[in-house]
Protein backbone atom coordinates (compact mmCIF):
# COMPACT_ATOMS: atom_id res chain seq x y z
CA UNK A 1 0.00 0.00 0.00
CA UNK A 2 1.15 3.51 -1.16
CA UNK A 3 1.70 5.53 2.43
CA UNK A 4 3.57 8.80 1.13
CA UNK A 5 4.31 10.26 -1.96
CA UNK A 6 8.44 10.97 -1.65
CA UNK A 7 8.63 13.13 -4.94
CA UNK A 8 7.32 13.32 -8.10
CA UNK A 9 8.57 9.86 -9.15
CA UNK A 10 8.99 8.01 -5.71
CA UNK A 11 6.44 6.83 -3.23
CA UNK A 12 7.13 4.87 0.36
CA UNK A 13 4.79 1.61 0.36
CA UNK A 14 4.17 -0.62 3.01
CA UNK A 15 4.53 -4.11 2.52
CA UNK A 16 3.43 -6.31 5.56
CA UNK A 17 5.06 -3.67 7.88
CA UNK A 18 8.18 -3.56 5.54
CA UNK A 19 8.23 0.20 4.05
CA UNK A 20 10.20 0.33 1.10
CA UNK A 21 10.68 3.44 -1.64
CA UNK A 22 10.09 2.63 -4.67
CA UNK A 23 9.41 4.52 -8.17
CA UNK A 24 5.89 5.63 -9.61
CA UNK A 25 6.98 7.00 -12.20
CA UNK A 26 5.23 4.19 -14.18
CA UNK A 27 2.06 5.04 -12.45
CA UNK A 28 1.83 8.67 -12.19
CA UNK A 29 -2.28 8.16 -11.04
CA UNK A 30 -1.36 6.43 -7.75
CA UNK A 31 -2.42 8.25 -4.69
CA UNK A 32 -1.85 7.80 -0.87
CA UNK A 33 -3.96 4.83 0.28
CA UNK A 34 -3.76 3.23 -3.50
CA UNK A 35 -2.87 -0.62 -3.42
CA UNK A 36 0.18 -0.98 -6.15
CA UNK A 37 1.74 -3.80 -7.49
CA UNK A 38 5.66 -3.91 -7.00
CA UNK A 39 8.05 -5.16 -9.41
CA UNK A 40 11.96 -4.49 -9.49
CA UNK A 41 11.67 -1.61 -7.39
CA UNK A 42 8.97 0.09 -9.82
CA UNK A 43 5.18 0.17 -8.98
CA UNK A 44 3.65 -1.55 -12.49
CA UNK A 45 -0.04 -1.48 -11.61
CA UNK A 46 -2.74 -0.32 -9.73
CA UNK A 47 -4.69 -2.71 -7.63
CA UNK A 48 -8.76 -2.08 -7.89
CA UNK A 49 -10.53 -3.28 -4.52
CA UNK A 50 -13.59 -3.34 -6.59
CA UNK A 51 -12.43 -5.95 -8.55
CA UNK A 52 -10.74 -7.72 -5.80
CA UNK A 53 -13.89 -8.18 -3.74
CA UNK A 54 -15.87 -9.27 -6.64
CA UNK A 55 -13.27 -11.88 -7.75
CA UNK A 56 -13.57 -12.98 -3.84
CA UNK A 57 -17.45 -12.64 -3.92
CA UNK A 58 -17.27 -15.43 -6.66
CA UNK A 59 -15.09 -17.86 -4.45
CA UNK A 60 -17.67 -16.65 -1.67
CA UNK A 61 -20.55 -18.15 -3.60
CA UNK A 62 -18.48 -21.29 -4.49
CA UNK A 63 -18.01 -22.36 -1.13
CA UNK A 64 -21.78 -21.68 -0.40
CA UNK A 65 -22.45 -24.22 -3.09
CA UNK A 66 -20.52 -27.40 -1.61
CA UNK A 67 -22.62 -29.89 -3.14
CA UNK A 68 -20.11 -29.90 -6.29
CA UNK A 69 -17.33 -31.48 -3.73
CA UNK A 70 -19.35 -34.03 -1.90
CA UNK A 71 -20.59 -34.73 -5.86
CA UNK A 72 -16.86 -35.19 -6.46
CA UNK A 73 -16.04 -36.82 -3.56
CA UNK A 74 -18.63 -39.26 -4.13
CA UNK A 75 -17.70 -40.38 -7.40
CA UNK A 76 -14.28 -41.09 -6.04
CA UNK A 77 -12.67 -38.55 -8.20
CA UNK A 78 -10.79 -36.28 -5.68
CA UNK A 79 -9.59 -37.18 -2.04
CA UNK A 80 -11.78 -35.57 0.69
CA UNK A 81 -9.56 -32.70 2.65
CA UNK A 82 -8.23 -33.86 5.76
CA UNK B 1 -1.30 -9.36 3.77
CA UNK B 2 -3.83 -7.50 2.48
CA UNK B 3 -5.12 -8.82 -1.26
CA UNK B 4 -2.48 -12.04 -0.69
CA UNK B 5 -3.84 -14.11 1.99
CA UNK B 6 -7.52 -14.25 1.03
CA UNK B 7 -6.12 -15.64 -2.24
CA UNK B 8 -4.19 -18.45 -0.82
CA UNK B 9 -7.68 -19.99 1.53
CA UNK B 10 -6.56 -23.49 1.44
CA UNK B 11 -10.35 -24.56 2.02
CA UNK B 12 -11.86 -22.81 -0.98
CA UNK B 13 -8.53 -23.84 -3.30
CA UNK B 14 -10.09 -27.44 -2.77
CA UNK B 15 -13.71 -26.66 -3.14
CA UNK B 16 -12.59 -25.12 -7.10
CA UNK B 17 -10.46 -28.20 -7.34
CA UNK B 18 -13.79 -29.99 -6.66
CA UNK B 19 -15.76 -27.63 -9.60
CA UNK B 20 -12.42 -28.92 -11.94
CA UNK B 21 -13.04 -32.24 -10.90
CA UNK B 22 -16.91 -32.10 -11.78
CA UNK B 23 -16.58 -30.16 -15.07
CA UNK B 24 -13.53 -31.69 -16.76
CA UNK B 25 -14.72 -34.57 -18.76
CA UNK B 26 -13.01 -37.88 -17.85
CA UNK B 27 -13.58 -38.87 -21.39
CA UNK B 28 -10.99 -36.90 -22.92
CA UNK B 29 -7.07 -34.84 -21.91
CA UNK B 30 -6.79 -31.07 -21.06
CA UNK B 31 -3.28 -29.71 -21.77
CA UNK B 32 -2.83 -26.33 -20.19
CA UNK B 33 -0.04 -24.18 -20.95
CA UNK B 34 1.41 -21.67 -17.82
CA UNK B 35 3.34 -19.43 -20.03
CA UNK B 36 4.73 -17.51 -17.11
CA UNK B 37 7.47 -18.44 -14.68
CA UNK B 38 5.71 -16.96 -11.47
CA UNK B 39 2.91 -19.35 -12.21
CA UNK B 40 5.33 -22.41 -12.59
CA UNK B 41 6.42 -21.18 -9.21
CA UNK B 42 2.70 -20.67 -7.46
CA UNK B 43 2.00 -24.05 -9.17
CA UNK B 44 5.09 -26.26 -7.88
CA UNK B 45 4.56 -24.47 -4.62
CA UNK B 46 1.24 -24.89 -4.07
CA UNK B 47 1.18 -28.27 -4.87
CA UNK B 48 -1.83 -27.56 -7.65
CA UNK B 49 -1.16 -30.54 -9.44
CA UNK B 50 -2.23 -32.67 -6.78
CA UNK B 51 -5.39 -31.18 -6.42
CA UNK B 52 -6.44 -31.64 -10.30
CA UNK B 53 -8.03 -34.83 -11.93
CA UNK B 54 -5.62 -36.95 -13.82
CA UNK B 55 -6.86 -35.98 -17.03
CA UNK B 56 -5.82 -32.49 -16.67
CA UNK B 57 -2.13 -31.81 -17.40
CA UNK B 58 -0.03 -28.07 -16.73
CA UNK B 59 3.16 -27.92 -19.45
CA UNK B 60 4.75 -25.08 -18.22
CA UNK B 61 6.08 -22.75 -20.93
CA UNK B 62 8.87 -20.57 -21.55
CA UNK B 63 8.06 -17.85 -19.50
CA UNK B 64 10.92 -17.55 -17.09
CA UNK B 65 12.89 -14.85 -18.18
CA UNK B 66 16.43 -16.78 -16.97
CA UNK B 67 15.74 -19.69 -18.61
CA UNK B 68 15.41 -18.16 -22.06
CA UNK B 69 18.17 -16.53 -21.46
CA UNK B 70 21.06 -17.86 -24.36
CA UNK B 71 24.80 -18.42 -23.49
CA UNK B 72 25.69 -16.38 -26.06
CA UNK B 73 24.51 -13.42 -24.46
CA UNK B 74 25.57 -14.27 -20.93
CA UNK B 75 28.54 -14.70 -22.78
CA UNK B 76 28.04 -10.77 -23.70
CA UNK B 77 27.99 -9.36 -20.26
CA UNK B 78 30.78 -11.88 -19.32
CA UNK B 79 33.04 -10.31 -21.74
CA UNK B 80 32.32 -6.87 -20.95
CA UNK B 81 32.77 -7.71 -17.43
CA UNK B 82 36.75 -9.29 -18.22
CA UNK B 83 37.77 -7.31 -20.86
CA UNK B 84 36.08 -4.29 -20.89
CA UNK B 85 36.62 -3.84 -17.36
CA UNK B 86 33.14 -2.20 -16.82
CA UNK B 87 30.98 -2.11 -14.02
CA UNK B 88 28.62 -4.83 -14.78
CA UNK B 89 25.46 -4.57 -13.39
CA UNK B 90 22.23 -7.20 -12.86
CA UNK B 91 19.39 -9.03 -11.59
CA UNK B 92 20.44 -11.33 -9.17
CA UNK B 93 19.03 -14.42 -10.73
CA UNK B 94 21.47 -14.00 -14.06
CA UNK B 95 24.41 -14.24 -11.47
CA UNK B 96 24.04 -18.66 -11.75
CA UNK B 97 23.31 -19.08 -15.39
CA UNK B 98 25.66 -21.32 -16.80
CA UNK B 99 28.05 -19.46 -19.46
CA UNK B 100 30.42 -20.95 -22.57
CA UNK B 101 33.91 -22.37 -20.69
CA UNK B 102 31.96 -23.29 -17.33
CA UNK B 103 31.60 -19.33 -16.49
CA UNK B 104 29.01 -17.42 -15.36
CA UNK B 105 28.41 -14.27 -13.54
CA UNK B 106 28.74 -15.30 -10.65
CA UNK B 107 32.40 -17.57 -11.47
CA UNK B 108 33.32 -14.26 -13.67
CA UNK B 109 33.15 -12.44 -10.63
CA UNK B 110 35.24 -14.69 -8.13
CA UNK B 111 37.89 -14.50 -11.24
CA UNK B 112 37.76 -10.37 -10.59
CA UNK B 113 35.55 -9.00 -12.92
CA UNK B 114 33.29 -5.95 -11.15
CA UNK B 115 29.84 -7.76 -11.35
CA UNK B 116 27.51 -6.55 -9.27
CA UNK B 117 23.87 -7.69 -7.76
CA UNK B 118 21.14 -5.12 -8.19
CA UNK B 119 17.57 -4.53 -7.10
CA UNK B 120 16.57 -2.39 -9.76
CA UNK B 121 17.42 -1.06 -12.87
CA UNK B 122 17.32 2.63 -10.95
CA UNK B 123 19.78 1.35 -8.87
CA UNK B 124 22.68 0.56 -11.75
CA UNK B 125 22.39 3.91 -13.40
CA UNK B 126 22.70 5.49 -9.96
CA UNK B 127 25.92 3.77 -9.49
CA UNK B 128 27.07 5.26 -12.83
CA UNK B 129 26.72 8.78 -11.67
CA UNK B 130 27.95 8.36 -8.27
CA UNK B 131 31.29 6.45 -10.60
CA UNK B 132 31.80 9.57 -13.41
CA UNK B 133 35.28 7.23 -13.90
CA UNK B 134 33.85 3.69 -14.45
CA UNK B 135 31.44 2.75 -17.11
CA UNK B 136 28.64 0.86 -15.91
CA UNK B 137 26.50 -1.27 -17.62
CA UNK B 138 23.40 -2.74 -17.28
CA UNK B 139 22.24 -6.00 -17.93
CA UNK B 140 18.78 -5.74 -18.65
CA UNK B 141 16.80 -8.95 -18.80
CA UNK B 142 13.44 -9.84 -18.86
CA UNK B 143 9.91 -10.01 -20.14
CA UNK B 144 7.46 -6.93 -21.15
CA UNK B 145 7.50 -5.92 -16.82
CA UNK B 146 11.29 -5.15 -16.41
CA UNK B 147 11.20 -3.36 -19.80
CA UNK B 148 9.25 -0.46 -18.50
CA UNK B 149 12.23 -0.02 -15.45
CA UNK B 150 14.84 -0.62 -18.19
CA UNK B 151 13.31 2.49 -20.32
CA UNK B 152 12.59 4.94 -17.59
CA UNK B 153 16.79 4.56 -16.98
CA UNK B 154 17.84 4.72 -20.49
CA UNK B 155 15.01 8.00 -20.73
CA UNK B 156 16.47 9.14 -17.59
CA UNK B 157 20.32 9.05 -18.61
CA UNK B 158 19.80 10.89 -21.66
CA UNK B 159 17.64 13.24 -19.93
CA UNK B 160 20.24 14.22 -17.39
CA UNK B 161 23.13 13.49 -19.95
CA UNK B 162 24.96 10.62 -18.24
CA UNK B 163 28.14 9.59 -20.38
CA UNK B 164 29.45 6.63 -18.40
CA UNK B 165 25.85 4.57 -18.71
CA UNK B 166 25.02 1.91 -21.30
CA UNK B 167 22.02 -1.14 -21.22
CA UNK B 168 22.74 -4.53 -22.73
CA UNK B 169 19.28 -4.88 -23.44
CA UNK B 170 18.00 -8.47 -23.65
CA UNK B 171 14.18 -7.58 -23.45
CA UNK B 172 11.70 -10.63 -24.83
CA UNK B 173 8.47 -10.62 -25.53
CA UNK B 174 5.58 -12.92 -24.55
CA UNK B 175 2.89 -12.55 -27.32
CA UNK B 176 5.59 -14.11 -30.29
CA UNK B 177 7.09 -16.71 -28.02
CA UNK B 178 3.50 -17.94 -27.44
CA UNK B 179 2.41 -17.91 -31.05
CA UNK B 180 6.00 -19.47 -31.70
CA UNK B 181 5.60 -22.32 -29.41
CA UNK B 182 2.31 -23.28 -31.79
CA UNK B 183 4.11 -22.90 -35.61
CA UNK B 184 7.77 -23.06 -34.78
CA UNK B 185 9.61 -25.34 -38.37
CA UNK B 186 11.49 -27.18 -35.15
CA UNK B 187 8.38 -28.40 -33.89
CA UNK B 188 9.57 -31.50 -36.10
CA UNK B 189 12.98 -31.79 -33.94
CA UNK B 190 11.32 -31.67 -30.62
CA UNK B 191 8.21 -33.12 -31.17
CA UNK B 192 5.09 -31.11 -29.96
CA UNK B 193 2.54 -31.08 -27.10
CA UNK B 194 -1.16 -30.54 -27.80
CA UNK B 195 -2.32 -27.66 -26.10
CA UNK B 196 -5.70 -26.95 -24.94
CA UNK B 197 -5.49 -23.56 -23.90
CA UNK B 198 -3.22 -21.16 -22.31
CA UNK B 199 -2.83 -19.38 -18.76
CA UNK B 200 -2.28 -15.94 -19.93
CA UNK B 201 0.82 -14.09 -17.64
CA UNK B 202 0.04 -12.50 -14.87
CA UNK B 203 2.28 -9.19 -14.21
CA UNK B 204 3.29 -9.42 -17.98
CA UNK B 205 -0.90 -8.60 -18.45
CA UNK B 206 -0.62 -5.49 -16.36
CA UNK B 207 1.84 -3.92 -18.71
CA UNK B 208 0.57 -4.62 -22.17
CA UNK B 209 -3.17 -5.40 -21.19
CA UNK B 210 -5.47 -8.84 -22.42
CA UNK B 211 -6.05 -7.43 -25.98
CA UNK B 212 -2.81 -8.60 -27.26
CA UNK B 213 -4.24 -12.14 -26.50
CA UNK B 214 -7.23 -11.43 -28.66
CA UNK B 215 -5.61 -11.95 -32.21
CA UNK B 216 -3.61 -15.26 -31.23
CA UNK B 217 -6.97 -16.65 -29.34
CA UNK B 218 -8.91 -16.17 -32.74
CA UNK B 219 -5.95 -17.16 -35.17
CA UNK B 220 -4.88 -20.41 -33.13
CA UNK B 221 -8.38 -21.31 -31.57
CA UNK B 222 -6.47 -21.11 -28.20
CA UNK B 223 -8.62 -20.09 -25.06
CA UNK B 224 -6.56 -17.48 -23.51
CA UNK B 225 -7.34 -16.90 -19.08
CA UNK B 226 -5.14 -14.44 -17.90
CA UNK B 227 -4.81 -15.18 -13.67
CA UNK B 228 -3.16 -14.06 -11.00
CA UNK B 229 -0.45 -15.33 -8.92
CA UNK B 230 -1.94 -16.82 -6.14
CA UNK B 231 -3.09 -20.26 -5.93
CA UNK B 232 -6.87 -19.05 -6.09
CA UNK B 233 -6.20 -17.75 -8.56
CA UNK B 234 -4.67 -19.87 -10.28
CA UNK B 235 -7.17 -22.83 -10.01
CA UNK B 236 -9.89 -20.21 -10.84
CA UNK B 237 -8.28 -19.65 -14.32
CA UNK B 238 -8.11 -23.55 -14.75
CA UNK B 239 -11.68 -23.57 -14.01
CA UNK B 240 -12.38 -20.81 -16.74
CA UNK B 241 -10.34 -22.63 -19.17
CA UNK B 242 -12.13 -26.23 -18.50
CA UNK B 243 -15.59 -24.36 -19.09
CA UNK B 244 -14.26 -23.26 -22.41
CA UNK B 245 -12.73 -26.09 -23.91
CA UNK B 246 -16.26 -27.61 -23.02
CA UNK B 247 -18.11 -25.31 -24.29
CA UNK B 248 -15.77 -24.69 -27.89
CA UNK B 249 -15.00 -21.35 -26.96
CA UNK B 250 -11.67 -19.98 -27.86
CA UNK B 251 -11.88 -16.80 -26.04
CA UNK B 252 -9.71 -14.29 -24.03
CA UNK B 253 -10.60 -14.13 -20.41
CA UNK B 254 -9.68 -12.59 -17.68
CA UNK B 255 -9.67 -13.88 -13.97
CA UNK B 256 -7.20 -11.12 -12.69
CA UNK B 257 -9.51 -8.44 -12.92
CA UNK B 258 -8.23 -6.63 -9.82
CA UNK B 259 -4.81 -5.72 -11.68
CA UNK B 260 -5.21 -6.08 -15.58
CA UNK B 261 -7.25 -4.46 -18.04
CA UNK B 262 -7.95 -4.74 -21.53
CA UNK B 263 -5.59 -2.01 -22.55
CA UNK B 264 -2.63 -2.42 -19.98
CA UNK B 265 -0.37 0.34 -18.30
CA UNK B 266 -0.61 3.38 -21.23
CA UNK B 267 1.76 5.31 -19.19
CA UNK B 268 4.48 2.04 -19.38
CA UNK B 269 3.60 1.15 -23.12
CA UNK B 270 4.32 5.17 -24.19
CA UNK B 271 7.72 4.91 -22.44
CA UNK B 272 8.74 1.46 -23.95
CA UNK B 273 7.73 2.44 -27.74
CA UNK B 274 9.78 5.37 -26.81
CA UNK B 275 12.69 3.74 -26.24
CA UNK B 276 12.93 0.55 -27.76
CA UNK B 277 11.86 -1.14 -31.26
CA UNK B 278 11.40 -4.95 -32.76
CA UNK B 279 14.53 -6.72 -33.13
CA UNK B 280 14.25 -8.27 -36.16
CA UNK B 281 15.27 -11.73 -34.39
CA UNK B 282 16.57 -13.08 -31.13
CA UNK B 283 17.87 -16.25 -29.96
CA UNK B 284 15.42 -17.73 -27.37
CA UNK B 285 17.44 -20.77 -25.49
CA UNK B 286 15.41 -23.37 -25.88
CA UNK B 287 13.19 -21.85 -28.83
CA UNK B 288 16.32 -20.94 -31.03
CA UNK B 289 16.10 -18.12 -33.12
CA UNK B 290 12.14 -16.46 -33.11
CA UNK B 291 12.03 -13.50 -35.48
CA UNK B 292 10.32 -10.05 -33.58
CA UNK B 293 10.28 -11.64 -30.36
CA UNK B 294 12.55 -9.16 -28.87
CA UNK B 295 13.47 -5.26 -28.24
CA UNK B 296 16.35 -3.10 -29.02
CA UNK B 297 17.39 0.36 -27.92
CA UNK B 298 16.24 2.64 -30.40
CA UNK B 299 19.00 5.07 -32.60
CA UNK B 300 18.19 8.16 -30.88
CA UNK B 301 19.45 6.08 -27.64
CA UNK B 302 21.92 4.65 -29.40
CA UNK B 303 24.88 5.97 -26.94
CA UNK B 304 23.30 4.23 -24.46
CA UNK B 305 23.11 0.83 -26.22
CA UNK B 306 26.14 -0.93 -24.83
CA UNK B 307 26.20 -3.59 -27.84
CA UNK B 308 26.72 -0.25 -30.17
CA UNK B 309 28.88 1.33 -27.72
CA UNK B 310 31.39 -1.67 -27.41
CA UNK B 311 31.10 -3.39 -30.58
CA UNK B 312 29.56 -6.44 -29.56
CA UNK B 313 28.99 -8.92 -31.87
CA UNK B 314 26.31 -11.99 -31.33
CA UNK B 315 27.67 -15.64 -31.12
CA UNK B 316 25.28 -18.36 -30.89
CA UNK B 317 26.15 -21.10 -28.14
CA UNK B 318 24.86 -24.77 -28.33
CA UNK B 319 23.56 -25.63 -24.87
CA UNK B 320 24.88 -28.71 -22.80
CA UNK B 321 24.18 -32.15 -24.82
CA UNK B 322 22.77 -33.35 -21.60
CA UNK B 323 20.49 -30.49 -21.06
CA UNK B 324 16.98 -31.28 -22.07
CA UNK B 325 16.08 -27.63 -20.96
CA UNK B 326 14.89 -27.03 -24.81
CA UNK B 327 12.29 -29.67 -24.95
CA UNK B 328 11.11 -28.73 -21.48
CA UNK B 329 10.34 -25.27 -22.10
CA UNK B 330 8.58 -26.38 -25.03
CA UNK B 331 6.40 -28.77 -22.51
CA UNK B 332 7.28 -31.35 -24.50
CA UNK B 333 9.55 -33.05 -21.47
CA UNK B 334 9.28 -32.33 -17.51
CA UNK B 335 12.17 -32.21 -15.89
CA UNK B 336 12.04 -35.52 -14.37
CA UNK B 337 12.58 -36.89 -18.09
CA UNK B 338 15.89 -35.58 -18.17
CA UNK B 339 19.22 -37.68 -17.15
CA UNK B 340 20.89 -35.03 -15.41
CA UNK B 341 17.76 -33.86 -13.09
CA UNK B 342 18.62 -33.61 -9.57
CA UNK B 343 21.63 -35.42 -9.78
CA UNK B 344 24.15 -33.35 -11.93
CA UNK B 345 22.25 -30.63 -12.23
CA UNK B 346 20.85 -29.22 -9.13
CA UNK B 347 20.11 -25.56 -7.83
CA UNK B 348 23.32 -25.36 -6.52
CA UNK B 349 25.04 -26.58 -9.64
CA UNK B 350 22.83 -25.27 -12.41
CA UNK B 351 23.82 -27.15 -15.84
CA UNK B 352 20.48 -25.84 -17.29
CA UNK B 353 18.80 -22.31 -17.21
CA UNK B 354 15.90 -24.02 -15.85
CA UNK B 355 17.42 -25.18 -12.88
CA UNK B 356 18.87 -21.64 -12.78
CA UNK B 357 15.95 -19.14 -11.19
CA UNK B 358 13.28 -20.38 -8.76
CA UNK B 359 10.68 -19.75 -11.70
CA UNK B 360 12.13 -22.20 -14.00
CA UNK B 361 10.55 -25.83 -14.26
CA UNK B 362 13.77 -27.37 -13.18
CA UNK B 363 14.06 -25.38 -9.89
CA UNK B 364 10.20 -25.43 -8.79
CA UNK B 365 9.91 -29.14 -9.60
CA UNK B 366 13.37 -30.24 -8.01
CA UNK B 367 12.47 -27.33 -4.79
CA UNK B 368 9.05 -28.67 -4.41
CA UNK B 369 7.57 -31.49 -6.19
CA UNK B 370 10.99 -34.22 -6.88
CA UNK B 371 9.72 -36.19 -4.10
CA UNK B 372 6.25 -36.34 -5.58
CA UNK B 373 6.65 -39.22 -7.74
CA UNK B 374 7.25 -41.61 -5.33
CA UNK B 375 4.42 -43.43 -3.73
CA UNK B 376 3.83 -43.21 -0.12
CA UNK B 377 3.99 -46.54 1.59
CA UNK B 378 2.31 -46.61 4.99
CA UNK B 379 5.44 -48.07 7.47
CA UNK B 380 3.60 -51.56 8.90
CA UNK B 381 2.06 -51.25 12.38
CA UNK B 382 4.45 -52.44 15.25
CA UNK B 383 2.97 -53.85 18.17
CA UNK B 384 5.01 -52.97 21.03
CA UNK B 385 4.79 -55.00 24.11
CA UNK B 386 5.36 -53.63 27.34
Amino acid sequence: MLVERLSDDQGLIDLGGIRKSVSLALVPEAVVGDYVIVHVGHAIGLLDPEEAQHTLAIFAELERSTDNADAAVARGRLVPAP
Amino acid sequence: MKYIDEFRDGALARQIAARIAVEADPSRAYHFMEFCGGHTHAIARYGIPDLLPPNLRLIHGPGCPVCVLPIGRIDLAIRLALEQGVILCTYGDTMRVPASQQLSLLKAKARGADIRMVYSAADALELARQQPEREVVFFAIGFETTTPPTALVLHDASRTGVRNFSVLCCHVLTPSAITHILESPEVRQFGTVPIDGFIGPAHVSIVIGSAPYEHFAQEYRKPVVIAGFEPLDVLQGIAMLVRQVNEGRAEVENEFTRAVSREGNLTAQALVSKVFELRPSFEWRGLGEVPYSALKIRPAYAEFDAERRFGLGYRSVPDNKACECGAILRGVKQPSDCKIFGTVCTPENPIGSCMVSSEGACAAHYTYGRFRSIPIVAAEAVELSA
